[in-house]
């Protein structure tokens, strides 16, 4: 039987024994040397994963009693996971030379950081999940303060280590009291204790300290507190990695608890989801309109996302999970074009982040601004644009589990966070030549590449997808049943 | 030839969808492959530009000739799967045919009348051409979901249009334009939702399950202690009307207009009085009569106020008005309000009143905005201090100004006439106060549009500045004559026009009123006490 469970966890060990011999040659080799072959090594392999994964038939497999299950949700979940992982990589590896930054531990901590996003999403056990959880936030922490002489990035990385370590206990306890009244950590277990109605206080309250500790992860309002600054801090590629990524693992993973572990109590956790769902939007889009940091920009702009995303896991049905992972797949790529745009953003070899350097970008640069303009539109949900019909497939979610209400918030939310995409557009195209400092030019063939596929993606997808919609139906029909 | 069947050309069935795509894939070329920005790179654009919307317009009197009016059904359906359930799919009715054909007729003099654009020629004629095809959209459109997508995809290159070629305050008004519009829409965005879910489609018409002939429940509930009478539908309809009331624009959600018509460049100014703001009023008569029609009745008391007071008010705002094009702006909010009130009459005359205003409108408030373009170019302001005694040198000028202010005034003769007389004729035998208030408007707009041409043209030319100025180019009688053509020959003979939405209106008055007699007169009683 052990044999049978090593091979449905086999790509998860084949990681984690890459990223361990990867650190280990490099130690006793050449140490950051390497550094960028790594990278783009690394890279290669979560390619290579994603493709396996993917190619996986349509079969559930359940390993070690049921603490780790591989379904079509958490296949689905781990492609993308390593798709945007090995993008923001490739992404990351001029930007991380040119700056020194480019040490052999940075594609080896985020290796093991997607091991444990993978664990997240395939976690059929609070230990599992705690485990999978603990593995991904260590590895981002160090990440996080990346570069050791920068004051920003340093306390960003502690800032998140403190606030993470906070949630962990939340959530910890959480786990301890569901244990306590389930009697089990399966979660197989825990959801024939919790029926709608009829759930005992304290598994309740286990259920709303999980919860939070969920919600820290996904940036949702009131956990939100870490983002902007952690954002901020952060070497660039790093944030486009915390935007991307470890989102779509902590959005799995909290659709995974809710429906495997407390999917008979819909009613009970749908109206706590719903307000974090609305505070998100809301706090997302008024609080970014002041924001001049592109970085901090984006990172209320992912709160904002990560409102609609709950949105569909509100509605506590198929559909809704079917929308949150849509919604999740179009976040990511749109996330990766507009991060590549932002590693575009230089002057003088050094990185600029103040929108209001992007004054007549369109002169300069017409194809990237234009890139960029579709992205905008996308991220604020405008149609012809592909990001517009992850919010339809939210919204339609939430209507159809009857959460009116719900949808009209977002859609006027919507219309809020409208105005600070806008601005950049106002940046990029409306602006007079005043003679000020101007952006570089340079060319850099791999960031242009993915910001071009990302702007491609959100109005060619419109077309059908590229087959995400139905491969993320049957994910959701596997998790919701 | 029959073009319901599936057996003929395949043209046939892809035709309308060439016409909509085709501005569309010129615009892709020009970003692809057309480089530099010198004065060459300007006039290929320029010529690509014109060319392209000239076919367009040729082809689409194909699909003219093609129709059928005596059918009310959708021709020339050209359908595709889609996501979501959703399909792809477009179609014209007599409804729908001659916005169709308003919008290919006018893009060509909108180009032509762009000539003397030279900053950043590429990038606006890439945003022209995309404008077009999502206005065709918008009226093609069979499925909710493609019609909100065309709907709300327009203001993506209207806002570039104003705030990159547009004047002293664009910012403003591109924002106060996109936000004002967008908000309206998302509210509509979930009653599609809703529909969506209730009827369990998004096709409008000719399906096997359609939205045109689902019934939407009507029972009376209390939402937050308020009765809804008309219930589901009174709400959907809301929905609809913020968005297309905005759209419109009614009073009192009318204010982005002046701004955004004040700060667009002529060219933009044009599209959105000719075709822009007829989407409201084509709304109105594809979702919320046919699909909502108790929910219509019920406010139907409601918006034929709104319209007479829109008729009235802003009339007088523009009667004060300083800037020419925000007077005109403001005349366009009036001529409006005769739409949506000969909409809400809900029967034939009013119908097709409505339709045949937005139709002349379309070619009168061009042409007006296109006068206002013509001195601008020359003296680059458009207080209307600033002139006067224009016609000493500009006669030809002068003249069309003259014709195009009395088709405005509603001239018998001109088409302006027969719109606002239709409208007029319908809404008295609904709402005989309504209809005497609205009356008065139209002394009142000969008023502001006669004191307009007396202070721009007549008198004596007096001011320094405007000893020089010259009359209109050949370029500039060109653009003229077709619109000076349609406005006349519509004005003679305007059954060219009815005869063609007809069928189509009268299928709807129809199954507007069998829809309520199955509803129950409960409701109508209900809504005549309030």
């Amino acid at each position: 039987m052990i044999s049978n469970d090593l091979n449905v966890i086999l790509p998860e060990i084949l990681l984690s024994a890459y990223a361990l011999l990867g650190l280990l040659a490099a130690v006793y080799t050449t140490k950051d040397k390497a550094g960028g072959m790594l990278v783009w090594i690394t890279a290669a392999v979560f390619v290579v994963l994603a493709a396996w994964i993917g190619m996986t038939g349509d079969v559930t497999r359940i390993a070690f009693n049921g603490m780790f299950i591989e379904d079509g949700f958490a296949r689905f979940a781990k492609v993308t996971i390593l798709l945007s992982a090995a993008a923001v990589l490739i992404m990351s590896e001029g930007y991380m030379r040119t700056r020194g930054l480019l040490r052999f531990e940075y594609p080896m901590l985020v290796a093991l950081s997607a091991v444990g996003m993978m664990m997240m999403v395939s976690a059929g056990d609070l230990m599992a999940l705690y485990m999978g959880l603990e593995l991904q936030s260590l590895a981002l922490y160090v990440v996080a303060s990346l570069r050791r002489d920068s004051v920003k990035s340093t306390e960003a990385g502690l800032k998140y280590f403190v606030l993470g370590a906070l949630s962990s206990g939340i959530l910890l306890y959480g786990a301890s009291l569901v244990y306590g009244y389930a009697g089990t950590t399966l979660f197989s277990g825990i959801i024939t204790t919790a029926q709608s109605g009829e759930t005992s206080i304290g598994l309740l309250f286990g259920l709303v300290f999980l919860i939070s500790g969920m919600a820290f992860k996904v940036s949702a309002v009131p956990f939100h507190m870490w983002t902007p600054d952690v954002y901020e801090g952060s070497p660039t590629p790093v944030t486009a990695f915390f935007a991307t990524a470890p989102k779509v693992a902590a959005m799995g993973l909290f659709a995974r608890v809710l429906h495997d572990a407390f999917g008979n109590a819909v009613s009970d956790w749908s109206q706590v989801i719903a307000l974090l769902s609305v505070l998100s939007m809301f706090l997302g889009a008024v609080a970014a309109i002041g924001q001049t940091n592109i970085k901090r920009l984006m990172a209320f702009s992912s709160i904002a996302h990560m409102g609609y995303a709950l949105m569909g896991l509100a509605a506590g049905t198929v559909l809704g999970v079917q929308a949150m992972l849509v919604y999740m797949a179009i976040y990511v790529t749109m996330n990766i074009g507009t991060f590549a745009f932002i590693l575009l953003m230089q002057k003088d070899g050094a990185p600029i982040t103040d929108i209001s350097s992007l004054n007549m970008y369109s002169k300069r640069s017409p194809g990237r601004a234009l890139a960029m303009l579709v992205l905008l539109f996308s991220l604020a949900g405008v149609p012809p644009m592909l990001g517009f019909f992850g919010k339809l497939y939210v919204l339609r979610a939430a209507y159809e589990a009857g959460l009116v209400w719900l949808a009209v918030a977002g859609v006027i939310a919507s219309v809020i966070g409208a105005y600070y995409y806008l601005r950049i557009v106002f940046y990029m195209y409306f602006g007079e030549e005043d003679g000020s400092d101007r952006l570089d030019t340079q060319s850099s063939p791999v960031l242009s590449g993915f910001l071009m596929a990302s702007a491609l993606i959100m109005v060619l997808g419109i077309i059908n997808m590229f087959g995400v919609e139905g491969a993320a139906a049957s994910a959701a029909a596997t998790l919701v049943n | 030839m029959d073009v319901d069947e599936r057996g003929g050309k395949v043209m046939d069935h892809h035709l309308l969808s060439i016409i909509t795509f085709m501005p569309a894939f010129a615009a892709l070329i020009l970003a692809v492959f057309l480089r530099g920005d010198d004065e060459a790179a300007g006039r290929n654009a320029k010529w690509l530009a014109m060319i392209t919307t000239s076919v367009t317009f040729l082809i689409s009197l194909f699909v003219l000739f093609d129709f059928d009016p005596s059918n009310p059904d959708f021709q020339f359906v050209d359908e595709a799967e889609w996501l979501l359930g959703m399909q792809y799919r477009l179609g014209v009715d007599g409804i729908s045919i001659l916005f169709v054909m308003l919008t290919t007729f006018m893009m060509p003099l909108v180009i032509a009348a762009s000539w003397n654009v030279d900053k950043r020629v590429k990038e606006y004629m890439i945003a022209f051409l995309l404008l077009e095809t999502l206005m065709l959209g918008v009226f093609m459109a069979l499925d909710l979901v493609l019609f909100y997508l065309f709907f709300e995809a327009g203001l993506i290159p209207m806002f570039l249009i104003i705030g990159i070629w547009g004047g002293k305050e664009r910012i403003y008004a591109s924002f106060k334009f996109f936000l004002y519009t967008f908000l309206g829409s998302v509210l509509m965005l979930v009653a599609m939702v809703a529909m969506f879910t209730e009827a369990g489609t998004t096709c409008i018409g000719g399906c096997e399950v359609s939205l045109l002939t689902h019934q939407f429940g009507s029972e009376t509930f209390s939402l937050l202690g308020m009765q809804v009478i008309g219930g589901a539908q009174t709400l959907m309809f809301l929905a609809f009307f913020a968005s297309f009331a905005v759209k419109m624009p009614m009073w009192p959600v009318h204010t982005w207009l002046p701004d955004a018509h004040v700060q667009a460049p002529t060219a933009g100014s044009v599209v959105l009085a000719a075709i822009l703001l007829k989407m409201g009023g084509y709304g109105f008569l594809r979702f919320s009569l046919p699909m909502f029609p108790v929910g219509s009745d019920v406010m139907a008391p409601l918006v034929l106020w709104m319209s007479a007071i829109a008729i009235v008010y802003t009339s007088l705002v523009a009667l004060v008005q300083q800037d020419m094009k925000k007077l005109i702006a403001y005349s366009s909010v009036a001529h409006m309000g005769f739409v949506t009130m000969g909409i809400f009459t809900f029967n034939q005359q009013g119908l097709d009143g409505a339709i045949f205003q937005m139709i002349s409108h379309g070619f009168i408030s061009a042409a007006l905005f296109l006068c206002v373009g013509v001195i601008y170019d020359r003296m680059h302001t458009r207080e209307i201090d600033a002139y006067g005694g224009l016609v000493n040198r500009m006669p030809a000028y002068a003249l069309i100004f003259l014709f195009f202010t009395m088709a405005n005034v509603g001239l018998p003769g001109t088409s302006g006439f027969v719109g606002e007389f239709l409208t007029l004729i319908a809404v008295f035998q609904v709402n005989t106060w309504v209809a005497a208030i609205a009356t008065t408007g139209v002394i009142f707009s000969a008023a502001y549009a006669l004191w307009l041409y007396r202070r721009v043209v007549m008198g004596d030319l007096i001011k320094e500045s405007l000893k020089a100025i010259k009359d209109m180019s050949t370029r500039e009688r060109w653009i003229f004559a077709p619109l000076v053509v349609m406005t006349l020959l519509l004005g003679v003979y305007p059954a060219l026009v009815l005869d063609m939405i007809g069928p189509s209106v009268a299928a709807l008055v129809e199954n507007y009123n069998a829809a309520l007699e199955a509803a129950g007169t409960a409701v109508q009683s209900a809504a005549v006490s309030h």
